[in-house]
């Protein structure tokens, strides 16, 4: 009997690991089969190429793709030179003072700050104090603060990895500071840089907390692109036809078309990342 | 170019990149200061004490009551329950990823545990109420399955990436030696990971559950659509609960602008500001402490 029980702990043991490795890709698979399965059938080009009609219980989802792609280009307008100043800040000028620390450890608290509560920030800074109202360049300098500790992280990465010789060689040429940083020291980081950008904006794309009050409307009927006017976005459009509609049920194989939609753009933003990191890599060795 | 000339850019450069850095630590203050702002002229119309012990919050009744404790307690109750099911879930992951799997299932579960991550947390919500919420319903006669149960159970998988790859990062950082001397003294591989290896990453994994929290207690859209958001004092994980977060989402789309409601939502936002920096302020305590003694 003893000796039964000795063969079968490390069974167990073992088994805990990977029953606890199991659960969480079965919550992924579950999560994917349920947004695929149900989302599938309402899937068409007419769903993506259409606007939402008859109170949105129909037609299909383009004025919320439009105004998320603007939004997140937006974003990128905003926090990728923004964010990618200051990492060439941190990484090549800052000297490791209590400042410079001081400045690191904010960027980490940044990333900690609730989106909820940049929501509330942009409605303070963006709508109300800069008086740029409810609109799409609200929300999209908004998702462009919450981006930026992301961006200035991943891109410091990016700028660590690059030899300290590279920069010597450029400098010991006659080049100025400025000349080795713009012309060598970013050109062989851009891959990196790229990578996380991607990863970012991909984020941003699907977040909903912030733009909650700086500007995503619940209808909009036409889609003329106006950054000063109110905008529909996908992850809102998702929000709300599951918990705000007046026939919930009714639209459910919509949302359900949105949800996959959505999951798609951020997938396929992800891959693009996965992409220019695995051949940089490969360029590498 | 002449020579004074790219002197010149140099120069303008140098101080544009100084003063980006400088902005991100106004951004901080920034946010920090518009909070405290609007909070104190909140605090001059309701008394702290009476915010921090009231036990209702109903701005919108006859006489309005703004106690933020049923708040704290609902963000708390959905954020415990995310844990529990959470760490042992997470650090047995990346046991198995670190200690058991091999490169090639590595290789697969890495990608996989990043798809998770990036799934945003609307489509997280809209499966509470599709598919988590009436299996509660299901299993236990609720008329609907929209309470702190369903909120704990999906933020847990929102959590789960930040605490796997961080105590993940953790356990691989314990060097090859401590096992080794383990093994020597004649422990086999599963004592050695609980005896030797999960404690000597114990600040990485603690670590990783404190920033876990922090996202867990942070989440807004998630608890939003799956908590159901009943503004009473919740008892137990069946009660439909109403977070921090999500009180300022429904409710600053209606407020009037500089009201005393309106001012109230930051108030709680300062208190949530609070409670997320905490988690992660201990979080990053215990990563700095992990780095000194494991640094590479």
């Amino acid at each position: 009997m003893r000796l039964n029980f000795k063969k079968i702990t490390p069974v167990i043991e073992w088994g805990s690991l990977l029953l606890s490795t199991g659960l969480v890709c079965f919550f992924l698979v579950v999560i994917l089969y349920e947004i695929f399965s149900k989302g599938w059938s309402s899937l068409s080009w007419s769903f993506i190429s259409e606007l939402p009609t008859d109170g949105m219980t129909k037609g299909g989802v383009l004025s919320p793709i439009i105004g998320t792609v603007i939004l997140t280009l937006i974003t990128a307008l905003f926090s990728i030179p923004f964010g990618v100043c200051c990492a060439i800040y941190l990484n090549e000028y800052a000297k490791n003072t209590w400042l410079t620390r001081t400045i690191r450890a904010s960027i980490r608290n940044l990333s900690g700050v609730p989106s909820i509560i940049y929501g509330l920030f942009g409605l303070a800074l963006f709508v109300q104090g800069l008086h740029l109202g409810t609109s799409l360049l609200s929300a999209g300098l908004t998702l462009g603060l919450l981006s930026l500790p992301y961006i200035i992280t991943t891109t410091e990465e990016a700028l660590l990895r690059i030899p300290a010789s590279m920069r010597e060689a450029a400098l010991a040429v006659g080049a100025t500071k400025f000349e080795s940083i713009k012309d060598v020291v970013l050109p062989a980081s851009l891959p990196g840089i790229l990578t996380g950008v991607v990863l970012t904006l991909s984020r941003a794309a699907g977040e909903t907390a912030p733009i909650l009050f700086t500007g995503v409307a619940f209808y909009i009927t036409d889609v003329s692109v106006n950054t000063s006017q109110e905008f529909m976005a996908l992850p809102y459009h998702l929000y709300m036809l599951s918990t705000q509609h007046q026939s919930i049920e009714e639209v459910r194989p919509l949302a359900y078309g949105t949800a996959l939609v959505l999951i798609m753009v951020v997938f396929l933003m992800n891959l693009t990342a996965f992409y220019i990191r695995y051949k940089y890599r490969k360029n590498d060795q | 170019m002449k020579y004074k000339n790219r002197i010149l850019i140099d120069r303008v450069a140098q101080h544009t990149f100084k003063l980006t850095g400088y902005l991100v630590l106004a951004l901080l203050g920034g946010i920090f200061g518009m909070l405290l702002y609007n909070a104190i002229s909140f605090f001059l119309e309701v008394k702290p004490l009476d915010f921090l012990t009231g036990r209702e919050w109903n701005p919108t009744a006859a006489t309005p009551t703004y106690g933020i404790l049923p708040l704290i307690v609902s963000t708390t109750i959905v954020a415990f329950g995310a844990m529990v099911i959470a760490i042992p879930l997470g650090i047995g992951t990346a046991a198995y990823i670190s200690e058991y799997a091999s490169p090639k299932v590595k290789n697969i579960l890495k990608p996989l545990i990043e798809m998770l991550a990036a799934i945003p947390s609307v489509v997280i919500g809209f499966l509470g109420i599709v598919l988590v919420g009436p299996k509660i319903a299901e299993l236990t006669d609720l008329p609907n399955g929209l309470n702190a149960l369903n909120g704990s159970l999906l933020l847990a998988i929102m959590a789960l990436p930040t605490i796997i790859t961080i105590s993940e990062d953790a356990i691989h950082a314990i060097p090859k030696t401590y096992r080794e001397g383990s093994y020597a003294l004649g422990a086999n591989k599963w004592e050695t990971l609980i005896k030797i290896t999960i404690p000597a990453a114990a600040p990485g994994i603690i670590a990783a559950v404190m920033l876990g929290l922090g996202r867990a207690i942070g989440e807004t859209m998630t608890v939003l659509m799956a908590t159901g958001n009943a503004a009473l004092f919740p008892q137990d994980f069946f009660d439909s609960v109403k977070t921090i977060t999500a009180t300022i989402a429904i409710e600053m789309g209606e407020v009037p602008y500089q009201t005393t409601h309106y001012f109230a939502l930051f108030a709680i936002a300062i208190v949530l500001f609070f409670m997320t920096l905490i988690a992660n302020l201990v979080g990053e305590y215990f990563i700095n402490r992990f780095r000194k003694y494991h640094a590479a």
